[in-house]
């Protein structure tokens, strides 16, 4: 089985987020694998330990994403590939991404791609079904739980909080949802060995491609945190005119009706 | 050997040396693995222990020898153990982060630390093959859990006046071991004890026991202050049959393993005092950011600030210390041949050639730890002596290191008195620089620093130095062989050699980080630099004066005195405005961060 796991490196949300000058300050950040990635980590990682095969992971970003994927590859993946645009792009959207994974993707004859359900940065949940269609392999997206069997898979999904059932057949991209498995740590043999392990680094010029061919089709305008969270206020008096008072401040100051 | 080793730190020989900053470790230099390595054991530690505390605390140990194993199958256990044996032999720098990140489970860190350090770290470094075969296989994994018994209801910090007595039987096939060992982690479930006792009453030499061998029991759990997450039981040892084969190390050389074993203890310990010490940080600041009074979170007050920037500007120079120390042994161990590994004799030597710097990390390393867990329970006002507040748990925790691995008064006591022992022997050339200095005394012309950045605390560091040799020569002097029985003079002498080697830490470390990353990015370092040798200088001063006093009288006093003036005069920092400015960023992050 030829298994690939696309892979981001993230803030861990957990860790406090500053931002400064419209973007979101790196200093002192914390990085992580995108904990919904981690999970397709470690099912690849079962998947292969079970069936046999491979699992590569390949991450699009910075070159200090190396660190993630010698992580993974800690966990127990067998090759990493990191596609570094550092030098050729000042900016990118899940097209951009997509798009560089799909270049590399095609001609490597994947069974089975496991994507993130979301990132934890910019959250679009993009970037799993964009490839699945631009390679022309049907997806299947939160996926909670998979069994493979020759070329059938069997899959439970979650649908906002129920499950689904789906048959689906190998080649096919699946992402992450919490609940599918629980991580390992890497363990420090793990580590060591992982040292060891191939990690390849390649440009957009080594897949053919040029900055134009994958330049964002969106642009950011602005970002900025969520308001700070105001202290609660309770009403008093007779519960007719606390009504008439929560109406007329739903309408006049928070503006929601 | 002799080759690779000329370019080695001298174990004390920053007092008299000047070293760059390039040949110091800091945690600036930690590679990735190592980063890994760390987060590992954290994960571990708050996924796994954490939830299980409070069941540690009430001493269900079933618990812990399930850890250990869970520990042992991440490799948290075989760190120091050679490949050949199971191990993962790793580098000293990795061995110290996890001791660092285990600090946070509190006991069960105690628990962890005796198995890979003075349990298991004993056959490591002196087993013959044999033993190393039998044992570290399983000790690596968990499978097999270790303690260490040196301790007697009569001998504690007198080592060597242990009771414990063992004898060849008739058949010359045991030794049998009859006496008590007091005290003793992981006496509860631990498989083999590495056991000290005099062989025919005379020869002090260690032995690998089983808790299988018969004559081998252990009393009652000890009810303690703090650490109650590890056990701690007698081990009793009454007509204990040990097979000959399972002495340790040399007939009669048991000295060598305990004090080396002693030495390892204490750097970790400094170690463990960190992650402790760390944590009870941002217990603290996060309580202090939560709490309100008179409409204001606590921590916004100026006096709050001050404890804060006070605290984490400890932690600093102890984290820079011990790494620095950390550094130093590996360097000297990662040089060693592979037949030297083996031949426990030039491992001995390497560990003993730091014992100074050994000492210093765990008496001024556990307490920073113990200031720190003290500051913490005080932001939390009453809420910190409620036992529902891990606060609380971490002041008790924190209490026995001053005691365990050689009391912080024994080990203060030691720094000159190796000082003294290395100067004889001709290692150090401690009483040639003495005597310079005296010369250099009577010339000397007030410097002024610069005021680029840490030219203030550099001048500071030289002059530490400086009043650190002019003490120790002056009592070496005085005393002669007798100083041995000053004990009060000793002791400041310790403390102002200590200080000085943290403020050199902090110097070094802040000052390679600059080289690296500019100072924009290392201010935070910077204040805790000013603000740590600024109340450390004040020290040494308040320590020297008192020396000299005790030493000297008239004449001679009051020339001692006048060169004190010198080497202090400085201008001070505004030490308030530079804890205010440094808690900003602690505040802000909510935990101790560079």
């Amino acid at each position: 089985m030829n298994i690939y796991v696309l892979l981001k490196r993230t803030f861990d949300t957990e860790e406090k987020i500053a931002i400064s000058g419209g973007e979101i300050n790196s200093d002192g950040a914390e990085f992580i694998i995108n904990p919904y990635d981690e999970y397709g980590v470690e099912e690849a990682i079962q998947i292969r330990d079970s069936q046999g095969g491979e699992v590569t992971v390949v991450s699009v970003g910075s070159g200090d994403a190396e660190k993630q994927l010698r992580t993974a590859l800690a966990i127990g993946a067998d090759k990493a590939v990191l596609i570094n645009t550092e030098d050729d792009l000042e900016i990118g959207d899940e097209f951009t991404t997509a798009k560089i994974l799909v270049e590399f993707l095609e001609d490597k004859e994947a069974d089975l791609i496991f994507a993130g359900n979301v990132a934890i940065d910019g959250g679009s949940g993009q970037v799993g079904p964009r490839v699945a269609d631009l390679l022309g392999i049907p997806y299947v997206t939160t996926i909670t739980k998979i069994e493979i069997e020759g070329r059938n898979v069997n899959i439970i999904r979650d649908v906002e909080g129920s499950s689904e059932t789906i048959e689906a057949s190998l080649p096919l991209l699946v992402t992450a949802q919490q609940g599918l498995n629980e991580p390992r740590y890497p363990s420090l043999p793990g580590i060591m060995k992982a040292k060891k392990k191939p990690l390849e680094e390649l440009e957009l010029a080594d897949l053919d491609l040029d900055e134009n061919d994958v330049a964002a089709k969106t642009k950011t305008v602005d970002i900025y945190l969520p308001p700070k969270k105001e202290g609660g206020r309770i009403l008093d008096g007779e519960v007719q005119d606390q009504v008439k008072e929560l109406i007329n401040l739903l309408h006049s100051e928070a503006k929601v009706i | 050997m002799s080759n690779q080793t000329e370019n080695l730190i001298k174990g004390g020989s920053f007092l008299i040396e000047d070293v760059s900053y390039d040949r110091v470790f800091t945690p600036e230099d930690y590679t990735d693995e190592q980063v890994m390595i760390a987060k590992t054991t954290e994960d571990y530690v708050v996924n796994e222990v954490v939830p299980q505390i409070e069941h540690l605390e009430n001493h269900e140990f079933d618990r812990s020898v399930k850890l250990l194993k869970q520990a042992g199958d991440l490799g948290l256990l075989g760190a120091d153990v050679p490949e050949e044996y199971g191990g993962l032999a790793l580098d000293k720098v990795s061995s110290a982060l996890i001791a660092e990140k285990m600090a946070r489970a509190g006991g069960f860190s105690i628990s962890h630390g005796a198995h890979v350090g003075i349990g298991s770290l004993p056959i490591v470094l002196f087993g013959n093959e044999e033993q190393k075969q039998k044992y570290l296989p399983a000790l690596a994994t968990g499978e097999k859990l270790a303690a260490y018994a040196l301790t007697e209801p009569s001998s504690g910090s007198d080592a060597l006046g242990a009771k414990t007595t063992a004898r060849l039987n008739a058949e010359g096939t045991h030794y049998v071991l009859n006496g008590e060992k007091q005290w003793i982690t992981n006496a509860g479930f631990a498989d083999v004890f590495v056991v000290y006792a005099k062989i025919d009453g005379e020869h002090f030499s260690a032995f690998i026991v089983e808790r299988e061998f018969s004559g081998v029991s252990v009393g009652a759990e000890e009810k303690k202050m703090g650490i109650k997450s590890s056990s701690t039981r007698t081990l009793i040892l009454e007509d204990a049959q040990v097979p000959k084969e399972n002495l340790l190390g040399e007939f009669g050389k048991g000295h060598v393993i305990a004090f080396n074993i002693l030495n390892i203890g204490r750097y970790k310990l400094g170690v463990g005092a960190v992650g402790g010490a760390k944590r009870a940080f941002e217990l603290a600041v996060q309580y202090a950011n939560q709490r309100q009074q008179f409409k204001t979170p606590i921590s916004q007050f100026n006096l709050t600030k001050e404890k804060l920037g006070t605290m984490a500007s400890k932690i600093y120079a102890a984290e820079s210390a011990v790494y620095r120390t950390v550094g130093l042994f590996e360097d000297r161990m990662s040089k060693l041949s592979d037949e030297e590994v083996k031949d426990g004799k030039e491992v001995a030597k390497s560990i003993a050639e730091y014992a100074i710097e050994c000492s210093m990390n765990k008496f001024f390393n556990t307490e920073v730890l113990d200031y720190v867990v003290d500051e913490g329970v005080q932001i939390h006002g009453g809420y910190g002596f409620m036992a529902e507040y891990e606060i609380e748990r971490a002041y008790r925790d924190s209490r026995i290191n001053r005691i365990f691995e050689g009391t912080n008064e024994i080990n203060r006591l030691l720094v000159p008195g190796t000082y003294v022992r290395k100067a004889l022997k001709g290692e150090l050339p401690l009483f040639q620089k003495a005597q310079a200095l005296q010369e250099e005394l009577m010339m000397m012309m007030p410097e002024e620093p610069g005021d680029e950045p840490l030219a203030q605390e550099k001048y500071l560091v030289k002059n530490a130095k400086k009043i650190g040799l002019l003490a120790a020569g002056l009592a070496a002097q005085k005393y002669g062989k007798a100083l041995e029985k000053e004990q009060e003079v000793l002791v400041n002498i310790a403390d102002i050699i200590s200080n000085a080697y943290a403020m050199e830490s902090v110097v070094l470390r802040t000052e390679k980080a600059i080289e690296k990353a500019g100072l924009e990015k290392n201010k935070q370092k910077l204040l805790y630099t000013q603000i740590f040798c600024q109340e450390a200088f004040n020290k040494i001063e308040q320590d020297a004066k008192e020396t000299l006093v005790a030493v000297e009288n008239g004449d001679a006093l009051r020339m001692m005195m006048s060169a004190l003036r010198k080497f202090t005069r400085h201008t001070p920092i505004n030490v308030i405005a530079k804890k205010r400015e440094a808690s900003e960023k602690l505040i802000d992050a909510e935990r101790f961060t560079v």
